[in-house]
């Protein structure tokens, strides 16, 4: 006689392997994503006016920038990236000029962050980890924390840390990733290291509501809200919208590089 | 060397050079190889219209004023051009809002305008390649808490390759270079087949 398995015990066997299905899951991201949980914050760029908030879905952030050596093996893998074959629409002339040979680093650091990447660049090699850039209040949420806290930009030693970083000469080597110490969720370098490439990079000063305007000349943007700047305090921030503001998809910089995002598991 | 093998590598040569030829110049448009689905249900690609002038816009069909703006924009600037040059046009019309903008929705879009749908095309393609393309044309847009998305009005003229040969942000008063190109681009010897 052969044993049959109730529904409800399958059922706890179905259960049992989804839970350990997450777990592996998990496990496997933990150790390159830190999770950062949903929020609304006082954002500089409020998604809409006068509320000066935005909010975040919990997502997950990669722990580092992706580095020279990870770029590398993303080349090797989709060659349409290679410096010597990306097609100009998805790159500038700049893009990855501090390796050695376009199959090569040379004397470019493997743990040193990638720089000298499009934003078309960036949005491929996180496609091809089944992942994603972090949109600007993803990014700009997560770089709010400092070791102790989630929230520390009113700390006045938090804005005058990321100000130090800006007034370092740009022709300085830079450093590996990780090397100094992880922010409380365990994330390094938001801050101090690289300017980083966001998903909506290009959109940040979306504005000018000129929906009933008649003048032609001001038919620019269509909706019915703007953004502004808020906190113009927080100038330490607003210079990464400055600058992101400022580049096209194809811009590469010496000290403009990237990480990955990816939805965190449950979440929408 | 066998003169076999001499004839084979030959015949690769001429081959690879012919591919060369062929593929798409590498700063085009069509680089971006998107899916669209067009006002019809039916599937096509990013460069649809490849092999003829074409202007390209963003657009969602739910914006209740500067889209429908932008739209009579374009046919103004279509008027422009004499029957021959006007019949050499194509224009597309790419959608922002891929999950709203359904087949039904860009057709209604296209019969509310009287849009020509032998050369106007009314597209959604999925929201990955929304943002490759807004960030190749430099169209700005941000979905607004209300479920409206602002963005920037841009017209862009490609060649018949796919190439960037002319934008606008001003499409009801293009600039005069603007008008240049589009004369330029759509007479009879630029898209006269090769």
């Amino acid at each position: 006689m052969s044993r049959r398995v109730s529904p409800r015990s399958a059922r706890n066997i179905f259960q049992w392997c989804v839970c350990a299905l997450c777990v592996l899951c998990g496990q496997a991201f933990a150790a390159d994503y830190a999770r950062v949980e949903g929020a609304r914050f006082r954002s500089v760029l409020p998604a809409a006016p006068p509320d000066d908030t935005a909010a975040v879905a919990p997502f997950l952030l990669a722990r580092r920038p992706v580095t020279n050596g990870e770029f590398l093996a993303f080349v090797r893998a989709h060659p349409q990236w290679r410096r010597d074959r990306i097609a100009r629409l998805f790159a500038d002339e700049g893009y990855l000029r501090h390796w050695a040979e376009a199959g090569a680093l040379g004397t470019a650091d493997p743990q040193q962050p990638v720089t000298q990447v499009s934003w078309f660049a960036a949005v491929a090699y996180c496609e091809a980890q089944g992942a994603r850039l972090p949109t600007w209040h993803e990014w700009e949420w997560a770089a709010a924390a400092d070791e102790r806290s989630t929230d520390a930009r009113d700390d006045p030693a938090w804005r005058q840390r990321i100000l130090s970083w800006y007034s370092r000469p740009a022709t300085d080597d830079l450093r590996r990733v990780a090397a100094g110490a992880p922010d409380v969720r365990g994330v390094h370098d938001l801050h101090g290291l690289i300017w980083e490439w966001v998903e909506d990079f290009g959109s940040l000063l979306v504005g000018g509501d000129s929906r009933e305007s008649g003048d032609p000349d001001r038919m620019k943007f269509c909706g019915s809200g703007a953004l502004d700047l808020e906190q113009k305090e927080n100038y330490a921030v607003l210079m990464r919208i400055a600058l992101l503001s400022s580049l096209q998809a194809r811009s590469t910089m010496r000290h403009l590089g990237f990480r990955c995002a990816r939805p965190a598991p449950g979440a929408p | 060397m066998t003169p076999l093998r001499a004839a084979a590598l030959l015949l690769l040569a001429l081959a690879a050079g012919v591919a060369a030829a062929a593929a798409t110049p590498t700063d085009s448009l069509y680089r971006i190889e998107a899916p669209l689905t067009d006002q019809d249900g039916r599937a096509a690609r990013l460069d649809l219209h490849s092999g003829r002038a074409t202007l390209v816009a963003m657009f969602y069909g739910s914006c209740p004023h500067v889209c429908p703006m932008l739209v009579s924009s374009m046919q103004r600037m279509e008027s422009g051009l004499d029957a021959p040059a006007r019949a050499r046009l194509r224009v597309l019309m790419l959608s922002l809002d891929p999950e709203r903008d359904t087949p039904d929705r860009l057709r209604e879009v296209a019969q509310r305008h009287r849009a020509d749908l032998a050369r106007w095309t009314f597209a959604r393609t999925p929201d990955a390649d929304v943002r490759r393309i807004a960030a190749a044309l430099g169209v700005q847009y941000r979905r607004l808490p209300d479920g409206e998305i602002s963005h920037s009005t841009i017209v862009t003229l490609l060649d018949a390759e796919g190439r960037l040969v002319a934008s606008t942000s001003q499409p009801l008063r293009p600039e005069p270079e603007f008008l240049r190109a589009l004369h330029t681009h759509t007479a009879p010897e630029r898209t006269t087949p090769p």
